[in-house]
């Protein structure tokens, strides 16, 4: 699979660093696009400024809009609205989508414009040199927090369900079967959807928390991992007390 | 997942990217793999397949792989490899061009504010998408807009901020459709980004500014000229602009035809330089029975991003055409591939971005002459700011003084042939401008005459007694 999904919808190989949890998102992303047969042809990615900008551009086999920093979501405004026909998928950063570009986020998700937004959530600006993101959590060290990010963390599910998104979905990387059933439902859904995918970023992130996080096991990246699945629970499954302190993954749709 | 099916694993060792990753060795249950023991080329030491016959076929592997890098396929299994790439460009004829289109307003005599005409000769120019954010003194282009784009079956959308106004045309117009947006010196101010963004991928759109007096929020419903720099250097990196600019409310009509035209002509941002007077001033104007106008060329298959030609314009497709495009601000060769550190493909596209304009200085080009005959002084002007310059120019020559005009419709890219042609026939240039001088530095370029300024920037239209008394002063020294 993982073969012909390559051949199939990649362009050329990514230069995302090793055990990049971006790459996990892209193949996970491939998996549910080829499940569901999305068309290509008539698909146009939207990305930002980031790593996480660079999984579509230029990678997919697709239209591909490459564009200023923040500003995805307000170009693929533009085009959704124009050919309402295309599909219209944002793939981006936590800084580029939920920082820098974070007044876009919540007016599409207001306005229901039907794009799909992915975005892909490190907790750290990666490109840049490790710098301090709204949505690093309150007390990690980055390159512009050395002595622990002295803020608090976006929620970017309740954020986006504040704003009114009819479809927020939260998944781990570490999780990828349940992430490509997201994207699959995310990808079917008629109206706007969001989706805090957590990825890692082992090089900026993960080095400068390791000993914090006390990521344990043979590899950075895979401490990493399996700090990712200690934190996420279901929030289907697990009771109040389970829930408490953990990151809630899952979907939420809008009642009614 | 029993034990008596077998399962082949491919693992492609040139994507892997070794021993910082290993993401397979630690996610497989059965320890199907291990680390690896050849170093690559590129100094990698890829994991390896070593216990094929231990999989259970659970896949956990090629999920996690962030190279897309294994395959996991039951032995005797059906699964197909897809070779088939899509191809480039669908087999549709080129198009674009030169048409003749009936005016969508009656032909003959309307009455209506500068904004309002505006509006109409974006939908003249076959304008179906505004985005936009109110500000004084442009939101009667989009209120308008918004009324007529119902009409004529567009797209509207008032955008949360001029950023995402500039953004949402720019991807309308990479949808297929020609696109607007309006705004005044702040707003015009948050476009910068963007609109070197248009210039960078060469996206058709046209911005109209509104001037406002400045700095800051200034006097929101007062004009000024203050944005003829910005709107030529304001976007980082320096790059040719096409500005044009309106003296009346037929020419907020004309002029918006005309930089539709010349944004799809050239596939570059024009800027409509209006000001409050000629947005808010009501008088009548012209429509004709039909217009010319100029759609984007497309040639399917073609390179959208690159030309032989040094100051080429390159076809443009459209989004959903198969052309699987690559649109970005970075630097990027014809095909649109990101070229970022490569000194020779920058250079190249950078000037081509500026000859694709400056080699057709006469397709741009535009101005009118007053009192030419014998002038030995010549006043140039633009703007809200001719129409006084015009009156005090008129005086001056009944009064004897041998005074004439030229008033500049396009100011980006400026017309320094001009002022060199009319330096060695007149004395002196007199630049009246509602700034502190900057139309007046760039004729100084272009001559070696005298250019004096007469400058005011008191938020009211030029006060054509101003202009009288400079040009009538000067006689009595």
């Amino acid at each position: 699979m993982g073969e012909m999904l390559r051949e199939k919808y990649v362009r050329q190989p990514t230069p995302f660093c090793p055990g990049c949890g971006h790459g996990i998102f892209m193949n996970a992303f491939l998996h549910a696009a080829d499940e569901i047969g999305l068309d290509f042809k008539s698909t146009v990615f939207v990305s930002g400024i980031g790593c996480g900008a660079w999984v579509p551009s230029p990678h997919f086999r697709a239209d591909t809009l490459h564009v200023t920093h923040g500003r995805a979501i307000a170009f693929a405004t533009g085009v959704k609205l124009t050919r309402p026909e295309l599909n219209v998928v944002v793939i981006s950063g936590d800084g580029d989508i939920a920082t820098i570009g974070g007044n876009h986020l919540i007016h599409a998700a207001r306005r229901n414009v039907p794009i799909k937004v992915f975005c892909l959530n490190n907790l750290v600006y990666g490109m840049t040199g490790g710098q301090v993101s709204a949505t690093t959590p309150e007390g990690d060290i980055t390159s512009t927090t050395p002595q622990g990010n002295p803020e608090r963390a976006f929620d970017l599910v309740a954020l986006a369900r504040g704003a009114g998104a009819p479809y927020v979905a939260r998944f781990p990387v570490v999780r990828p079967r349940k992430l490509t059933k997201g994207i699959v439902n995310a990808l079917r859904f008629d109206q706007f959807a969001f989706m805090d995918v957590l990825s890692l970023c082992p090089t900026q992130y993960g080095r400068a928390n390791r000993a914090k996080r006390g990521y344990e096991g043979p590899s950075l990246i895979w401490g990493m991992l399996e700090w990712q699945k200690g934190i996420c629970v279901d929030r289907e499954k697990a009771s109040p007390e389970e829930t408490a302190g953990k990151t809630l993954i899952g979907e939420w749709y809008a009642e009614g | 997942m029993s034990k008596d099916r077998t399962f082949t694993i491919q693992l492609h060792e040139d994507l892997c990217k070794g021993s910082d990753c290993y993401i397979c060795v630690n996610a497989c249950p059965k320890g199907v793999f291990a680390e690896g023991e050849r170093i690559t080329s590129k100094g990698l030491r890829p994991s390896q397949v070593k216990d094929p016959e231990e999989c259970i076929g659970c896949d956990i592997c090629e999920f996690l792989c962030p190279e897309l890098g294994i395959t996991v396929e039951e032995a005797g299994g059906t699964e197909q490899v897809s070779t088939s790439t899509p191809k480039r460009g669908a087999t549709a004829p080129a198009s674009g061009g030169w048409t003749t289109v009936q005016s969508s307003l009656d032909p003959g005599t309307h009455y209506m504010i500068g904004d309002e005409a505006c509006a109409e000769g974006a939908i003249a120019a076959g304008c179906g998408f505004y985005g936009g954010y109110p500000i004084t003194p442009a939101s009667e282009i989009m209120v308008h807009m918004a009324k007529r784009l119902v009409e004529t079956d567009g797209v509207f959308i008032q955008m949360e901020d001029e950023i995402g106004s500039i953004a949402a045309v720019i991807g309308a117009s990479w949808a297929g459709i020609k696109s607007m947006t309006a705004t005044a010196g702040p707003g015009f101010s948050l476009m910068m980004e963007n609109i070197g963004y248009a210039c960078m991928t060469e996206t058709p759109c046209v911005v109209v500014d509104v001037q406002r007096a400045g700095p800051s929020t200034g006097q929101a419903s007062r004009p000024a000229s203050g944005d003829v720099m910005q709107a030529k250097w304001g976007t980082h990196g320096g790059v040719e602009i096409i500005a044009l600019a309106p003296w009346s409310v037929q020419e907020m009509y004309d002029l918006t035809i005309k930089a539709f035209n010349l944004a799809e002509r050239f596939r570059v941002p024009v800027i409509l330089l209006a000001d409050a007077i000629t947005g808010h001033l009501r008088e009548s104007f012209q429509v004709e029975e039909t217009i010319e106008l100029f759609d984007r060329i497309k040639v399917p298959g073609a390179p959208p991003f690159g030309s032989d030609d040094e100051s080429g314009v390159p076809p443009m497709p459209s989004f959903g055409e198969g052309e699987e495009l690559l649109i970005t601000g970075s630097t990027h060769n014809r095909y649109g591939i990101r070229k970022t550190a490569d000194p020779d493909v920058h250079e190249r596209l950078v000037k081509r971005l500026s000859k694709k304009i400056t080699a057709h200085m006469e397709e741009i080009t535009d101005y009118e002459l007053y009192f030419e005959d014998g002038a030995q002084r010549v006043v140039v002007a633009y703007g809200s700011t001719a129409r006084s310059a015009l009156w005090a120019v008129k005086v001056a020559r009944e009064r004897g003084e041998r005074v004439g005009m030229l008033r500049l419709k396009s100011l980006w890219p400026f017309p320094g042939e001009l002022i060199r042609e009319w330096g060695r026939r007149c004395e002196e240039f007199i630049v009246p401008e509602t700034n502190l001088g900057q139309i007046s530095q760039v004729v100084q370029q272009h001559t070696p005459n005298p250019v004096s300024l007469v400058s005011q920037t008191n938020g009211e239209i030029m006060d054509p007694r101003r202009v009288r008394d400079f040009l009538m002063g000067r006689k009595r020294h």
